[in-house]
């Protein structure tokens, strides 16, 4: 029974989660902000990035190889690593305008810069599942290639693409935790203050539920963004 | 443009002149030197087996597919020079293919505006007009608002085929765009490529249609493991063959159409 009462008393004691709700939510308005611009940002540079690696052509190659380049990079570091880059490394450069930014825009270029290589890797499946023949009909028909993107590929593309899309966002949305390796003054790192100065662990749970609670949504209009479309398939297979 | 140097009648280049074409994917060659002279408002119907080259050669007259070897020339404009500017000369040159290929997220009326108004910079109002008007010709206004998906094949054969007209074309290339219809499909888009014949436009067409070539060909042409094998009228080409693969060819065909007919 002792250890029942333990494990409640410093895991979920109603008491300390009402107490702690306030310093937590005050993080978590700075992760929302976060998740918030570095989505935006993801969305369009991501895109961006997907459409240089795919640009045809010898002239184009350097291009190419540098948007490769930055995807194995990206893709390839942990994200905590990144974070210490950015984080400790720009403002340590002394480079003006760089290294003056605040904490929470580094936090916010270090998300961006790690998803992007992920979302353009997502956005990439989504151009090349595009059949050649719709590039090649809006060719044919005197559109120049960026023409023949811009209204016939990409529009197609990232219909497909929204549900991976989504859930890369999932992730995206609880690594805004990860800043707080740089000193953001988020959820998890308030959790944490609040936890060592209480004696109990209570905090991480409100943080959690912050979390779960803005990925719940999310998680369910992926579903459903899925099962829209299943249903349409399966009634053009009728 | 090149009005002035497009001489019609005898003595000057033809409208459509191929010398030497050859093409290659990988080490197969698909074209082994064709030579091909059209007339302006002409119809001229590529008959012959699958993998004869027939799709390839239209596609190369339309440089989806690149011509390694020979000599092309559309209207006085010679595509194979290097310096050609493609996208300027496609406005010029409609293709529809054996799949339709509409922009299955966009209306039909999107998909006949969207190169006018992007390529051509036609205004909006004014090339929704010219594809309503297009649409109504063919049977298919109320249609305008629907997405392909919701159009039969024959159907979205006719848009795609009103989506190539709406810019204007001198040129039409039609690769096999009966091949994946349903039989009883199959006559609508016909009658609309015969009135579009009648009106005189150029057009190329690699056809499986046998009856349709000898009906509205004013040359007939039998394409073998990337040759022209042999060319002629289509009474001549249907009726006394000279080359046995020819011939071959034909009595297969009718067999096939004969089978079908049967079953």
């Amino acid at each position: 029974m002792h250890a029942l009462h333990q494990v409640l008393h410093q895991f979920f004691n109603p008491h300390t989660f009402t107490l702690a709700m306030p310093d937590v939510w005050a993080g978590f308005q700075i992760n929302l902000k976060i998740m918030v611009i570095a989505e935006a940002l993801v969305l369009v540079l991501a895109l961006a990035l997907a459409i240089v690696r795919g640009l045809p052509g010898p002239a184009a190659k350097p291009l190419r190889v540098l948007a490769i380049a930055y995807t194995d990079f990206f893709r390839g570091t942990p994200i905590i690593i990144v974070a210490f880059f950015i984080g400790f490394g720009l403002p340590g450069l002394q480079l003006g305008f760089i290294s003056n930014l605040s904490i929470i825009t580094y936090g916010v270029i270090v998300l961006t810069l790690v998803y992007t290589a992920y979302v353009g890797e997502v956005y990439r499946a989504g151009i090349e599942s595009v059949h050649a023949s719709q590039r090649a009909a809006a060719r044919s028909l005197g559109l120049t290639y960026m023409q023949a993107m811009r209204y016939v590929v990409v529009p197609q593309a990232v219909r497909r693409v929204i549900p991976p899309l989504l859930n890369d966002f999932i992730g995206l949305q609880k690594d805004t935790a990860l800043v707080s390796v740089i000193g953001v003054a988020e959820a998890a790192a308030l959790a944490q203050q609040f936890s060592t100065k209480n004696g109990d662990f209570v905090s991480y749970l409100v943080a959690a539920c912050f979390f779960i609670l803005i990925t719940i949504p999310l998680a369910r209009f992926t579903d459903h963004l899925v099962a829209q479309r299943e249903a349409r398939e399966r009634a053009q297979a009728f | 443009m090149t009005e002035a140097g497009s001489p019609n009648g005898s003595g000057g280049p033809a409208f459509v002149h191929v010398r030497g074409v050859s093409k290659w994917f990988g080490s197969l060659q698909v074209l082994k030197g064709i030579d091909l002279d059209i007339p302006e408002h002409n119809v001229v119907c590529l008959i012959g087996a699958s993998g004869s080259g027939k799709s390839t050669l239209l596609r190369c007259l339309n440089l989806l597919e690149r011509v390694e070897e020979g000599e092309i020339v559309v209207d006085g404009q010679p595509l194979t020079d290097g310096k050609v500017d493609v996208n300027a000369l496609r406005k010029k040159i409609g293709i529809v293919f054996q799949a339709y290929n509409l922009f299955p997220h966009m209306t039909v009326l999107q998909n006949v505006t969207l190169a006018p108004r992007k390529a051509l910079g036609v205004q909006r109002d004014r090339s929704e007009e010219y594809a309503r008007a297009l649409l109504r010709r063919i049977g298919l206004e109320e249609k305008a608002d629907e997405y392909p998906d919701r159009l039969s094949g024959g159907q979205q054969q006719r848009v795609a085929i009103v989506r190539a007209l709406a810019m204007g074309p001198k040129l039409m290339l039609l690769d096999e765009i009966t091949s994946a219809l349903d039989p009883q499909l199959v006559s609508d888009v016909l009658s609309l490529v015969r009135e579009l014949a009648e009106s005189g436009m150029t057009m190329i067409v690699a056809t499986h249609e046998m009856g349709f070539a000898r009906e509205v060909a004013d040359k007939v042409c039998f394409l073998d493991a990337g040759r022209i094998l042999e060319e002629g009228a289509p009474a001549q080409i249907f009726s006394n063959p000279r080359e046995p693969r020819t011939r071959e060819f034909l009595s297969r065909v009718l067999e096939a159409e004969k089978a079908e007919g049967l079953g």
